[in-house]
């Protein structure tokens, strides 16, 4: 008589609001950008491919109460410094991304602890916070790469540094390393589609003898992947997808193991404390939680992550610009979070996923929609530019406004 | 008993907030397997006392405390509530200390949780061990019918009803193992006197167990009932230590305030008028556990109306439903007007209000001034407090602090001025602050439930004697839920019983007990309806 729970459209897109906008806009944007939805759609598998990481790195410190961290910068410089190792070692393919990875660990955790600790202090303000810790390791990472770097430590690589000796070169080529990640494994867009298939389909099965109940939804879902598959194989009007998208799927597969790691991590007793401390710091302190390592593991483990999404970044780019390549990976990634329906306090692995693709799929499409639509690429420019600003400022009004009428 | 060791021993304790001394040494002593009731006035220091035993981060932010803590003997440093666990202390907050986003499960389990291996669990040790789901649902079910409580262990804790709530968390203390010393920080408050024995059976099973209890209440006769030592504070200072055997409540509560505390009575009561101000139709809420199910009842102008009945019959439910806090169905006519249900603002804006049961959970801006609270819904609502410059209005600062004063004095609410944060004050004295709030709006109508729950003794006079004064100065319409029937004896003009989700009768105050108590038990042969 109260409550009927029957799926009700408008609560649907007034719960799904952003995300809804966005897809609108985005189909938009994508009609009048004139541009071969199979050629727009193999720029943003890329892209996604090169930014997940960053975005899901997020929801650690989300979940923990710390709202966006923008602070994940640091990470960005830590496989900076990662890479410039391995090219200082003359390294390249596999192994130079590997030792890249390897090196930028302990920096990551380093600077992961250091922000968390920062964090902690200013409780209540921590993405003002990691906004200027952002700002503040910039400079420090400045110092290292423009004096330290052939000033302190000898580099012996020619085109690492400036003519002088001293200082690193603002704009490394990196095309020993581009693709080490990437070109293992390319297929098309259904051949992935199918090997997404068999995947779901080993999962159902799994899911079905272990509760001995069929897995109904996951059943659909395997279906319907191999319809797709098969519709694009043999239909002519999906063939150009077929023939343009290539599908990274090494990339993808740590992607999939990252969000499995998450939705593992989260029914963990850790993941319990971080959510417990997320939702109230000082009844979790009450219950004994330690509140403060809490706040800072997950600090940790984000940084640590997003290093790992800017050594992927770089790979796929194949350039690295020494001085600015980290500046706006926190911006991007808040953004499209937040774009995939999430809050500064709530957010999910799907919300991530679906955030990430939307933004991509805009920033892809909207110089050219405005050009098209206004007759001038800078409207779309100062669009995306927009989209990043807006949609994080919106976030955090909302965030403060909903604070404020939470404590009456 | 003589040669047991006291399971605890706090000596002399002293502390002071901001220069202003709340403890000036106290003493207690608690035996084990015993209910030590501790009692004062509102103020008077309980919860600071219990918040240093409990290692509270808000005792520690504020220069720490002086004085000696044992158990069993041993003196004991407890800085963090982890180091109080750790001595098998536990402790209900007079504050809830529930996460309204998590189950009641996982709130009863907090930080206790049973794990299970998992694949992270092999790699990366004990915290990336997972929940174990199946072990935090059995236990929690086992706590929740040892209290005899039938609730859903994998529901929201937002949402529930207050009673519940508090359920919740004595869940959590007694599914705690290795327990030696619980605290019960007025538990009661917030209860019905269904829930209320429902806890006291259960504090005596836990007792029997060996498990030494420490109750604070303002009820003196749960204190008679279930304790065996009493100690008294007054002032921060500590008063007496007593057998409860060998006392009674006239003692405990003018050893507690320091005077004789006289019994209310009423001066002048309200002529059965015919006008009436608010009719109720048929009204349906769907509050859980205070379930109504279509109450027909008329409201006299002018008058005092009490509804009584017993926990759980749906006499919470009619205000709360009415101010649109549950959903309900059904027609409120106030003054001519229908009152749109479902609508807080609604309610609001037809000059109603409302003091909920549920204080701890509403309406208090904690780190705003006392007199600032107390203005709040009339500044609002009804433009007041304001000085108009043009387009611009400013608040009148002079006439907040002047109306906060008048209300500390009439309902001595205990601080340091009307300046004074609202978290800063005693739990007693900040559900003053709520009652203020709502007679300041000059409401035409106040729905009050239980008025006096969690107000100490000598209050709770003061807090009755307002709402009179105001019904008879002011002409407004009162009408107080209560689960005390001699409460509503001695104030109100007629008293609505509620059994089963609906009125079952209507009886002038003076009814005997007997006539009440027939009502209550559901028999209504040969009375009006
Ligand atoms: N955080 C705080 N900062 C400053 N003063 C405080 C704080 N908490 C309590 N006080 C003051 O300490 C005194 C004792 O408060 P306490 O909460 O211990 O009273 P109580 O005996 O528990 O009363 P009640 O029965 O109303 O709960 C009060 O005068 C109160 O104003
Ligand atoms: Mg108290």
């Amino acid at each position: 008589m109260f409550k009927n729970k029957k799926f009700n459209i408008k609560e649907f897109l007034s719960e799904n609001a952003v995300p809804v906008v966005f897809l609108t806009l985005s189909i938009i944007f994508v009609y009048y950008s004139g541009t071969q939805p199979a050629i727009i759609m193999n720029d943003v598998v890329a892209r996604f491919a090169r930014n997940a990481f960053f975005v899901l790195s997020l929801l650690f410190p989300v979940l923990a109460g710390m709202g966006l961290n923008f602070g994940i910068v640091v990470g960005a410089m830590a496989a900076q410094i990662g890479i410039y190792t391995a090219l200082a070692l003359e390294l390249s393919g596999l192994p130079a991304v590997l030792l890249a990875t390897v090196v930028c660990i302990p920096f990551a955790l380093l600077f992961g602890f250091l922000s968390g600790w920062l964090n902690n202090k200013t409780k209540g303000q921590e993405m003002l916070t990691s906004m200027f810790v952002g700002y503040f390791a910039h400079g420090v990472y400045m110092l290292l790469f423009l004096f330290i770097i052939g000033g302190i430590i000898p580099i012996n690589v020619y085109e690492l540094v400036l003519p002088s000796g001293v200082g690193a070169r603002s704009s490394l080529d990196l095309t020993q390393i581009k693709g080490a990640l990437d070109s293992i494994v390319k297929v098309d867009l259904f051949t992935f589609v199918f090997i997404l298939a068999a995947l779901s389909a080993v999962i159902t099965v799994a899911n079905t003898i272990k509760n001995k109940k069929l897995d109904v939804t996951k059943t659909v879902l395997t279906v319907a992947l191999v319809v797709v598959g098969v519709a694009g194989n043999t239909l002519p009007a999906l063939s150009m997808f077929k023939r343009v998208v290539k599908v990274p799927v090494v990339t993808y597969a740590l992607i999939g193991i990252l969000c499995a790691f998450i939705s593992m991590f989260f029914k963990t007793k850790l993941g319990q404390d971080m959510r417990a401390v997320g939702m109230n710091m000082e009844i979790a302190e009450v219950s004994g939680i330690n509140v403060n390592k809490t706040r800072i593991t997950a600090n940790m483990i984000s940084v640590v992550l997003s290093a790992f999404g800017q050594i992927m970044f770089l790979q796929n780019l194949g350039t690295l610009s020494t001085y600015t390549a980290h500046q706006n990976v926190g911006m991007f990634a808040g953004a499209a979070l937040l774009i995939g329906g999430a809050s500064v306090t709530k957010a999910t692995v799907p919300q991530a996923l679906l955030g990430t693709f939307l933004f991509h799929l805009l920033f892809n499409v909207s110089p050219l929609a405005g050009q098209n639509i206004f007759g001038s690429a800078l409207i779309g420019e100062y669009f995306r530019v927009f989209i990043v600003y807006g949609v994080i400022a919106l976030a955090i009004v909302l965030h403060a406004a909903k604070k404020a009428s939470g404590k009456k | 008993m003589e040669n047991l060791k006291p399971v605890l021993e706090m000596v002399d304790v002293k502390k002071s907030y901001f220069g202003n001394q709340v403890l000036k040494g106290v003493s207690l002593k608690v035996m084990p397997g015993e209910i030590h009731a501790l009692c004062g006035e509102n103020g008077a220091g309980k919860s600071t006392l219990m918040n240093i035993l409990f290692g509270m981060p808000v005792i520690h932010s504020t220069g720490g405390f002086e004085g000696e803590i044992r158990m069993n003997g041993e003196v004991i440093d407890i800085k963090t509530p982890r180091d109080a666990m750790k001595y098998g202390i536990g402790m209900v907050h007079q504050e809830f200390m529930l996460i309204p986003g998590f189950t009641i499960e996982e709130n009863v389990k907090l930080n206790r949780e049973p794990l299970k291996e998992s694949i992270l669990g092999k790699f990366l040790g004990e915290p990336m061990k997972n929940l174990n789901r199946d072990e935090i649902r059995k236990d929690t079910q086992a706590a929740l019918d040892q209290l005899g409580m039938d609730m859903v262990p994998a529901d929201k804790v937002a949402g529930l009803p207050v009673g519940y709530m508090q359920f919740v968390e004595i869940a959590r203390e007694i599914d705690k193992r290795g327990v030696k010393l619980l605290v019960f920080d007025e538990p009661t408050a917030v209860l019905t006197e269904g829930e209320a024995e429902r806890l006291l059976a259960a504090m005596r099973a836990l007792a029997d167990q060996g498990i030494a209890i420490l109750f604070i209440t303002h009820r003196l006769d749960e204190v008679m009932a279930a304790t065996q030592h009493i100690t008294i504070i007054r002032d921060g200072a500590f008063v007496k230590y007593l057998n409860t055997a060998d006392t009674n409540v006239t003692e405990i509560s003018a050893l507690m305030v320091g005077r004789e505390v006289e019994v209310i009575e009423r001066a002048k009561h309200h002529e059965a008028s015919n006008e009436i101000v608010m009719e109720i139709e048929n009204l349906e809420v769907n509050m859980p556990g205070e379930m109504v199910k279509g109450v027909n009842l008329k409201v006299e102008k002018g008058e005092i109306l009490g509804i009584g009945g017993l926990a759980g019959q749906g006499k919470i439910g009619i205000a709360n439903g009415i101010m649109g806090l549950y959903s309900a169905t059904g027609k409120v006519t106030f003054e001519g007007k229908e009152v749109a249900l479902n609508n807080p603002k609604a309610a609001i804006n037809a000059q109603i209000a409302f003091v909920s049961e549920d204080r701890r959970g509403v309406g208090l801006l904690l780190d705003e001034s006392i007199a600032f609270n107390i203005a709040v819904p009339a500044m609002q609502n009804q433009g007041k407090f304001l000085k108009k410059y043009g387009p611009i209005s400013l608040m009148d600062q002079a006439a907040i602090t002047e109306n906060a004063n008048k209300y500390i004095e009439e309902l001595d609410i205990r601080c340091t001025g009307p300046n004074q944060n609202v978290r800063r004050l005693s739990g007693g004295n900040q559900q003053k602050v709520c009652i203020a709030k709502a007679l300041t709006s000059e409401p035409k109508i106040i729905f009050v439930s239980e008025p006096t729950r969690g107000i100490d003794i000598g209050a709770k006079r003061l807090v009755l004697d307002t709402l009179v004064k105001l019904n008879e100065e002011e002409g407004m319409t009162v009408v107080i839920t209560s689960s005390e029937l001699a409460e509503l004896k001695s104030v109100c003009d007629r008293i609505a019983i509620v059994t089963e989700g609906k009125v079952v009768g209507v009886l002038p105050a003076s009814e005997s007990d007997a006539k009440f108590g027939l009502l209550m038990s559901g028999i209504t042969e040969g009375m009006e309806g």
